[in-house]
C-alpha cells in the first residue's frame, strides 16, 4: 500500500531508461513514450484517489523508521501537484513529435523528458530536506540537457547563464541544509519542524530560513531574483519551454510553500511579511517586463513572474482563504502556462517569426489558433468563470480579510495588465487586414492543436467545476495551517 | 578545529564569489568549483570533526561519530562533479559557437 508513493518517481525513471534503448528507432520510441506517459498519468490518478480517500501515504524506504531513513510523503498537496504534472506531461508528449526536429528526438529528448518528470515528482514527494536538494539536482540535470538540445548558438549562450545561476543557488541550498543540520541535528522535515517549534525559531533559525528562501526564490524567479528567467526559457523548443514554465519555477514555489507552512512559521512578522512585499514587486516588475517586449515568446515568459507573485502573496498572508487561493492559483497556473507556451510555439511556427510587429491578420488564416489564444488570455487574466478568477478571488478575499489593501490594489492592477499583455498578441497579431504580401503555407496540424485544446479544457473545468474542486483545495489549506498534522503523520506519535 | 575549517570554508566562498564575478568563462567555472568545495566543508564541519569513534546510535554509547554528514557530502560531491564536467563541455561549445569566452559579449539581440 505505502509503496504506491514511489510509483510517480520510479515509473518515469524506468521509462526514461527504456526509451534510451529504443532511441534509434524513432517511431517505436514515440509510441512507447506515449504509452508510458499514459501509464504514469493513470498511476498518478490512482495514487491521488487513494490519498484523498485514505489520507496521507508515507513510504519509509528500506524500512528505516521515520526520522532516520529517507521518507516519501504523499499528502494531498504533493499528490495533487503530481497529478497536474502528469497531465501537463501527457499534453507535452503528444505535442512533442510535431514540434521537435528528428535530430532533437534522436538526441535523447524523451529520456531527459522522463528524467525531468521523475525529478519534479520526487521534489514534490520527498519528506527530507537534503533529498529535496537531490531531486532538485535530478530535475535540473535533465533541464540542462533539454535547454541545450539542438545546440544553437543562442541556446548555448543562454544555457550557460541558466546553468550558472542554478548551480550557484544549489550550492547555497546545500550550505543552508548543512547549517540547518548543525542547528537542529536532523534533516527530516517533520522533525525539523518539531525542533524548530520547541525553540520557537530563534535568531539563527530565522537566518537559515531567509537563506533557504533566497535559494527557493532564485529557483522560483521571485523579485529581485528573476532576472535570469525570461531569456533562457524562450530559446529551446516550445515543448521544453512549456515544461520549464509549468514545472520548474513551480517546484521552487512548492518548496517555499512547504518549508514556510511547516517549519518556519513562528516568526511571521519577519518572513511572511516580507513575502507580501516581494509578491507585490514581483507582480509589478514581471508585468512591466511582459509589456515591454514585442517578442511573443518573451511576453509569455515574463508572465511567469507575476503568477509566482500571486502564489507567494497567498503564502505571505497565510490565512485559510489566501492559502486556498495560492494552491488553486498554483495548479491553474501550471496548466495555463504550459498551454500558452505551446500555443505561442505554434503561432511562432506558422507565422515564421516571434516578432509581433511583423505579423497581422493571422485570424484569417488560422481562426482556431486565434480563438484558443483568446480563451487562454481570458483564463490567464482571471476573467470569470475561468480558473484564474477563482484563485484570484480567494487570494483577494484573504488579503482583504488580513487588511492588506496595498497588495490587493497591486494584484488587481497587475491582473489587468496581464490581460493586456497577452491580449496584445491577439490584437496586434490576429486582428487587422489580411496580409497578402506573405503566404502562410505552414499548417498547424491537429497534433499541435489537440494537446493545447486538452490543457485548456482541463483549465476551463478547474474554473467552471470549481464547486467540485474547491472543497479539496480548502481541505489542503486547512491541513497546511496546522503543521502538527504533517508532523504526527510522519513521526507517528 | 571546527573554527579553522569554517574559516577555510569562508575563504573558499570569498574566492569563489570573486571568481564568479569575472568575465572569462573558465574563471567563472573555477569559481563554481571553489563554491562547491566551500559548501562541502560546511557540511563536514556540521557533524563535528571527531575521529576514531564508531557511528552507533544507542543510548549506552555516548561518544560516537555522526555518519550522516559523510553520506550527504558524498552525494553532494558526486552531483557537483557531474555538473562541473557538464559545465566545462558546455562552456567549450559556447565559446566555439559564439566565438568569445567573455560573458559580457553574450548578451544577445532582440527578436533573434
Amino acid at each position: 500500500m505505502s509503496n504506491l508513493t514511489i510509483l510517480p518517481i520510479i515509473i518515469p525513471m524506468l521509462a526514461g531508461i527504456i526509451v534510451a534503448f529504443t532511441n534509434s528507432r524513432v517511431k517505436i520510441t514515440r509510441a512507447l513514450t506515449k504509452l508510458l506517459t499514459i501509464i504514469s498519468l493513470v498511476v498518478a490518478m490512482i495514487v491521488t484517489y487513494s490519498v484523498f480517500t485514505d489520507g496521507t501515504i508515507i513510504l519509509e524506504t528500506g524500512d528505516w523508521v521515520a526520522p532516520y531513513g529517507i521518507i516519501l510523503v504523499a499528502d494531498k498537496l504533493s499528490i495533487l501537484l503530481i497529478l497536474t504534472t502528469n497531465i501537463i506531461a501527457t499534453a507535452a508528449v503528444f505535442y512533442a513529435p510535431h514540434s521537435l526536429t528528428l535530430k532533437q528526438e534522436t538526441h535523447y529528448f524523451y529520456t531527459f523528458y522522463f528524467m525531468l518528470i521523475a525529478g519534479v515528482s520526487g521534489a514534490f514527494l520527498t519528506g527530507d530536506l537534503f533529498n529535496l536538494f537531490v531531486f532538485f539536482e535530478v530535475l535540473l540535470m535533465a533541464s540542462y540537457a533539454l535547454i541545450v538540445l539542438g545546440g544553437d548558438r543562442v541556446q548555448l549562450r543562454e544555457s550557460i547563464k541558466y546553468v550558472l545561476i542554478n548551480l550557484f543557488s544549489s550550492m547555497l541550498f546545500v550550505t543552508a541544509v548543512a547549517l540547518l543540520y548543525g542547528a537542529v541535528g536532523t534533516i527530516n522535515m517533520a522533525q525539523i519542524a518539531e525542533r524548530v517549534a520547541e525553540v520557537e525559531q530563534d535568531g539563527i533559525l530565522t537566518t537559515i530560513a531567509v537563506l533557504l528562501f533566497f535559494v527557493f526564490g532564485t529557483k522560483a524567479a521571485l523579485f529581485p531574483l528573476y532576472y535570469w528567467l525570461p531569456r533562457p526559457y524562450i530559446v529551446p523548443n516550445p515543448v521544453v519551454s512549456a515544461l520549464f514554465g509549468a514545472l520548474l519555477t513551480k517546484v521552487g514555489i512548492y518548496s517555499i510553500l512547504r518549508v514556510f507552512s511547516l517549519i518556519f512559521v513562528h516568526r511571521m512578522e519577519i518572513t511572511h511579511e516580507a513575502f507580501i512585499w516581494i509578491a507585490g514587486l514581483s507582480m509589478l516588475f514581471g508585468v512591466i517586463g511582459a509589456l515591454s517586449t514585442n517578442n511573443i515568446k518573451l511576453i509569455i515568459s515574463y508572465n511567469i513572474i507575476p503568477a509566482i507573485g500571486f502564489i507567494i502573496m497567498g503564502i505571505g498572508i497565510f490565512n485559510q482563504d489566501a492559502l486556498s487561493g495560492s494552491i488553486y492559483y498554483l495548479i491553474h497556473d501550471m496548466i495555463i502556462k504550459s498551454a500558452l507556451f505551446l500555443l505561442v510555439g505554434v503561432i511562432a511556427y506558422v507565422a515564421g517569426t516571434s516578432d509581433l510587429t511583423k505579423m497581422k491578420g493571422l485570424i484569417h488564416h488560422y481562426p482556431v489558433i486565434g480563438w484558443l489564444l483568446f480563451i487562454s488570455a481570458f483564463i490567464l487574466a482571471g476573467i470569470p468563470p475561468f480558473s484564474g478568477f477563482i484563485g484570484k478571488l480567494l487570494l483577494l478575499k484573504g488579503a482583504v480579510t488580513a487588511d492588506e489593501i496595498v497588495i490587493t490594489i497591486i494584484a488587481l492592477l497587475s491582473s489587468l495588465l496581464i490581460l493586456y499583455s497577452v491580449m496584445k498578441i491577439f490584437i496586434r497579431g490576429f486582428w487587422g487586414e489580411k496580409d497578402d504580401t506573405k503566404n502562410y503555407t505552414k499548417k498547424a496540424s491537429l497534433g499541435l492543436i489537440l494537446p493545447i485544446a486538452g490543457l485548456l479544457a482541463v483549465s476551463v473545468f478547474l474554473g467552471v467545476g470549481a464547486e467540485f474542486v474547491y472543497p479539496s483545495i480548502e481541505g489542503i489549506a486547512e491541513y497546511l495551517l496546522d503543521p502538527q498534522i504533517y508532523i504526527d503523520s510522519v513521526l507517528k506519535e | 578545529m571546527e573554527y579553522i575549517i569554517l574559516i577555510l570554508a569562508g575563504i573558499l566562498f570569498a574566492t569563489a564569489i570573486y571568481n564568479l564575478l569575472q568575465k572569462q568563462l573558465l574563471r567563472i567555472i573555477i569559481g563554481t568549483v571553489l563554491l562547491s568545495h566551500g559548501a562541502h566543508l560546511v557540511i563536514l564541519t556540521m557533524g563535528k570533526l571527531k575521529r576514531g569513534q564508531p557511528p552507533i546510535l544507542d543510548d549506552a554509547v555516548t561518544d560516537y561519530t555522526d555518519p550522516l554528514p559523510q553520506a550527504l557530502i558524498l552525494t553532494s560531491i558526486v552531483i557537483s562533479f557531474g555538473i562541473t564536467s557538464l559545465l566545462l563541455v558546455l562552456a567549450y561549445r559556447t565559446a566555439q559557437e559564439n566565438k568569445t569566452d567573455n560573458i559580457e559579449e553574450m548578451r544577445g539581440e532582440p527578436n533573434e
